[in-house]
């Protein structure tokens, strides 16, 4: 024990030596930061990123590195500890010296590196889809808003499965809350009728849902097509399909689109009872594209398994890293306030077999993807938008949003402009 | 921007016209499986149709290839062909010469994408061909599933068939079809005969059918027919709504219970505050795990396998608990609940090394998915009632245990008197490690119980913790039958309050009621009586 404890010691401290010489060497390498959780709750899924980001890094220095100097990632283990990600920003920023920052998964984590960024004028690449309602001079949000991911699900099962009656179930916290804001006044305005809208919340982690999933079983059986638009997180998801299933209720009868179960949460569990649910993203692992197989062929070269799958937060990075060198290129410098200014307008291949833009709000454009879910844990696109969607930083659906744009271009220069009133606010956080 | 968007557009359409080319070896088979393989699904849901028009023989085995995902094309041959999973990958068979085409990589072959919509329409032509199966069960499945969209044509359909119809059940479904087609007949009589023959049914079909003549039937009598019947049919429903939720309060009571019941002998009964509890719960779903993993052919027999297994995983890990930490702590509660919330978090480390940090995949055998139908309305999920069985077993051996075997009597006396147990000849520290055992051993097997449920992963025993102690505390430490009740009762408060409060205040309100409830009753539903409560 005693020796294991020296040995350990030893190690840290030669790691700690390099990391030493890897600062002194900094004049040649240009450093990117990568924030995210490789322990703690969130580490089941922010780890893969952690991977992404270094195999985007590794491939782009064999392509020669950036304006001549090879790329360098700096990883910090912020340990899902919403706090501590704003200190790990920060010591990213100051100490480490980095030009970018990749990370983050959750909005909280979001909002608490938020003033760090602004407060040093760094940039952060967020790749997680989220509820929207920011905007932030020096955030690029690479993961859906509520238009690229929630808006074109219920109008797919609107338009295409004839849905009447909407259950909008989720996890009580800030995303599920706000998008089911928005999605009520969004089917409110579509002429659905009050009664047929069932809203419901549960705690993190609900494993008990006998009493929700009858409740929905049986406002259902009103005669009229019924779906549930499920903003259920994490870990609730198994337990819920599986009542589902044990109640009789399969996808034919009452489908469930769900924006937070992707190919990752998929791969830990019997897949069986959850075969042609949906879910909404922007860009499936099954994706018929050679950018997509060249992508995946990397990835399980990289990780060294032929098992590990790829998701839509994942497209997310490639997409951002992508355009932060294209930016970097094109401003000549990785100067974050050259890089802001030219970042907007760059667009990149996505790995859905277009191009994907940076919109001057921060978002991107990206298709958005239906799919089934195969009972290999796999999904197949049943739909697809006939075009590129632009993610909207503010809700039109929304009172008190729907007259706020966002625009970092100068002369505007701002991420919460109302028309009305013509008077930028600044950022709320 | 608007132009080069387009330009990909085309470049797209241009890919997938040339990627469109399916051999079949049939050219009549081939625009159908083009179609099946490439098309919209508008078009696919009409190659459907195509091909139950063509003269492939195994129609049956097609259409269920192709919702089974086993008839694929192997995109360089284009061929259909049958795969087979061996290993990462597809061992295919020509599907119309039977030709061995031999292996290639999963990402060579592509499966015909399929949506719910077809899902449907393939059961649904399954299902009309099976309304001549031999097999009874196949009729009525089929008749049902045509119960679900009823459409007055149905009518002289099933009129025809009923007479031929040998088996009752398959007969009854039959006459509800037609009284349920009946429903929208011209004729007013008719209706009104129609209303009569479907009051009795809870079915889905027939009450929204119902609730829409009530509202819109041009006839004034047969509206007020209908009312009559929708407002008999409510009451009913509410009724049986209330069994139903009693049921789903029992079922999450018996989790409570076995969840709380082992931690009712180490802290009610030796007064150890063991904060590692929700870990050997969590082994025990692990070891279930283990054994599924071991015998992956016999998901059922590993499941029953693992309810001794997890018993002596668990019971050795507390045993080995006690020895090396706990029994130096007997008389400091502070110490004790420090100590085994460090083991606690050891526990779960160690599984997040040894195992995986992920969540594992713990498959439900077959008996233990679906549901009974009592009736329409009323159905009683297979899981659910074994585990509320499971967890009256559970609680009936422990009870004899402690009231009848010589083990009990011994824990009894420590746990009362242990100076005076000593005196008598007993050696209590080998009891406490016994009982101690015991009771960690228990929450193995409720881990067992638990796997079939809820997620299997290191936070599994956290998420139980909280309620296994506000179970015990609430039913009066010391007391099993006071576990039983306690646990079942606040199971059937919470199931209760749910429909009007939500999930999350349900909760919040159950342990703020518990909160009152111990400041005017400390020591629970059942206190100990006597001079063993002064301990």
């Amino acid at each position: 024990m005693k020796r294991t404890l020296l040995n350990a010691s030893v190690g840290a401290a030669l790691l700690a030596g390099t990391m030493f010489s890897a600062i002194a060497s900094a004049a040649d390498t240009i450093k990117v930061g990568v924030l995210h959780s490789l322990s703690g709750t969130m580490a089941i899924s922010e780890t893969t990123l952690k991977d992404t980001m270094l195999m985007l890094i590794e491939e782009q220095n064999k392509k020669g590195g950036l304006l001549g100097k090879k790329l360098e990632p700096v990883v910090v283990d912020p340990a899902s500890n919403w706090p501590l990600f704003a200190e790990k920003a920060r010591e990213l920023i100051e100490k480490n010296k980095v030009d970018a920052v990749f990370g983050c998964w959750t909005s909280v984590s979001r909002k608490s590196v938020l003033p760090v960024f602004e407060e040093l004028n760094s940039l952060l690449f967020y790749p997680v889809q989220y509820e929207g309602e920011e905007s932030s001079k020096n955030v690029f949000y690479t993961g859906a808003a509520p238009n690229q991911q929630a808006i074109p699900a219920v109008d797919y099962l609107m338009n295409e499965i004839g849905v009447k009656r909407w259950v909008l179930a989720g996890t009580d916290y800030v995303y599920p809350r706000t998008t089911n804001k928005i999605l009520e006044a969004y089917l409110k305005a579509k002429g659905v009728a009050e009664k047929d809208i069932m809203i419901n919340y549960t705690p993190f982690g609900h494993s008990d849902w006998q009493s929700i999933v009858s409740d929905i079983k049986k406002f259902g059986s009103a005669g009229k097509k019924t779906a549930v638009v499920s903003t259920i997180n994490g870990d609730a998801n198994v337990p819920f399909y599986k009542e589902l299933g044990n109640q009789g209720i399969s996808a034919q009868d009452i489908p469930v689109v769900a924006f937070s179960v992707g190919e990752e949460e998929l791969s830990g569990i019997d897949t069986k009872p959850l075969v042609g649910h949906l879910a909404a993203w922007n860009y499936f692992m099954s994706v018929d594209a050679q950018e997509n197989d060249a992508f995946i062929e990397a990835w399980q070269k990289f990780i060294k398994s032929e098992d590990r799958v790829t998701n839509d937060p994942m497209e997310a990075h490639y997409i951002g890293f992508n355009m932060w060198v294209e930016a970097v290129k094109k401003a000549g410098t990785t100067d974050p306030a050259a890089v802001q200014e030219a970042i907007v307008g760059v667009a990149v291949p996505n790995l859905t077999g277009g191009l994907s833009a940076m919109m001057p709000n921060h978002h991107v454009t990206k298709p958005v993807l239906i799919g089934e879910i195969q009972d290999d844990g796999q999904f197949d696109v049943v739909w697809k938008t006939s075009g590129l969607v632009a993610g909207d930083a503010w809700s039109d659906y929304l009172e008190g949003s729907k007259d706020i744009i966002s625009d970092w271009r100068a002369p505007l220069s701002c991420g919460n402009y109302n028309v009305k009133t013509a008077n930028c606010s600044g950022q709320n956080f | 921007m608007l132009i080069r968007s387009l330009i990909i557009l085309l470049l797209l359409m241009t890919t997938s016209a040339q990627a469109a080319k399916v051999e079949t070896g049939n050219d009549a088979y081939n625009p159908i499986f083009e179609a099946l393989y490439t098309g919209s699904f508008t078009e696919k849901e009409q190659a459907l149709k195509d091909l139950m028009q063509t003269d492939i023989e195994d129609k049956k085995k097609f259409l269920n290839g192709i919702v089974n995902k086993t008839l694929m094309v192997h995109k360089k041959s284009k061929k259909v062909v049958w795969v087979e999973k061996q290993g990462s990958k597809f061992k295919m068979t020509d599907a119309f010469s039977g030709e061995d085409l031999g292996l290639d990589k999963k990402r060579k072959v592509k499966k015909f994408a399929i949506n719910n919509k077809m899902r449907s329409q393939v059961s649904a032509l399954i299902s009309t061909m099976d309304l001549d199966s031999d097999d009874a069960e196949k009729r009525l499945a089929a008749i049902n599933s045509m119960l679900a969209n009823p459409a007055p044509e149905y009518a002289g359909f099933l009129k025809q068939r009923l007479d031929k119809e040998s088996n009752n059940k398959v007969k009854q479904a039959m006459q509800l079809g037609i009284a349920l087609a009946d429903l929208g007949h011209e004729d007013t009589e008719v209706r009104l005969a129609a209303i009569d023959n479907v009051a009795d049914s809870l079915a889905p079909a027939v009450r929204s059918a119902l609730a829409n003549m009530a509202e819109n039937d041009t006839d004034k009598q047969v509206r007020e027919a209908a009312q009559k019947v929708v407002l008999e049919q409510e009451e009913q429903v509410r009724f049986f709504g209330y069994i139903e939720t009693l049921f789903f309060g029992l079922s999450l009571g018996s989790v409570l219970v076995l969840a709380a019941i082992g931690l009712a002998i180490t802290f009610g009964v030796m007064g150890v505050i063991n904060m590692a509890h929700g870990e050997l719960i969590m082994l025990g779903a692990y070891t279930t795990y283990l054994m599924q993993q071991a015998m992956p052919d016999s998901v059922g027999l590993a499941l029953v396998l693992s309810i001794p297994a997890a018993f002596i995983v668990s019971g050795v890990v507390g045993i080995g608990i006690e020895r090396s930490v706990i029994r130096f702590l007997y008389g400091r509660p502070l110490e004790t609940l420090l100590a085994t919330f460090g083991i606690s978090l050891i526990l779960q480390q160690m599984v997040r090394t040894v195992i995986s940090p992920q969540n594992v995949p713990v498959s439900n055998p077959e008996w233990m998915s679906g549901f009974i139908q009592i009736n329409s309305v009323l159905s009683i999920t297979y899981n659910r009632m074994y585990i509320i069985l499971f967890c009256l077993a559970v609680f009936a051996l422990l009870f004899f245990i402690l009231k009848k075997t010589r083990l009990g009597l011994e824990v009894r006396a420590v746990s009362q008197n242990r100076a005076m147990a000593r005196a008598m000849g007993i050696r209590s520290s080998r009891v406490d490690a016994m009982t101690f055992g015991l009771g960690s051993g228990i929450a193995g097997v409720a881990g067992v119980a638990l796997s079939q449920l809820t997620n299997v992963g290191p936070n599994l025993g956290q998420a139980y913790i909280v309620d296994s102690f506000m179970v015990v505390v609430f039913g009066g430490v010391g007391n099993l039958w006071g576990t039983l009740i306690g646990g079942m009762s606040l199971g059937v408060v919470n199931k209760f309050m749910e429909p009007w409060t939500g999930a999350v205040l349900a909760k919040i309100l159950v342990l703020v009621f518990i909160i009152l409830f111990i400041q005017k009753r400390p020591r629970g539903l059942f206190p100990q009586k006597g001079r063993a409560a002064e301990g």
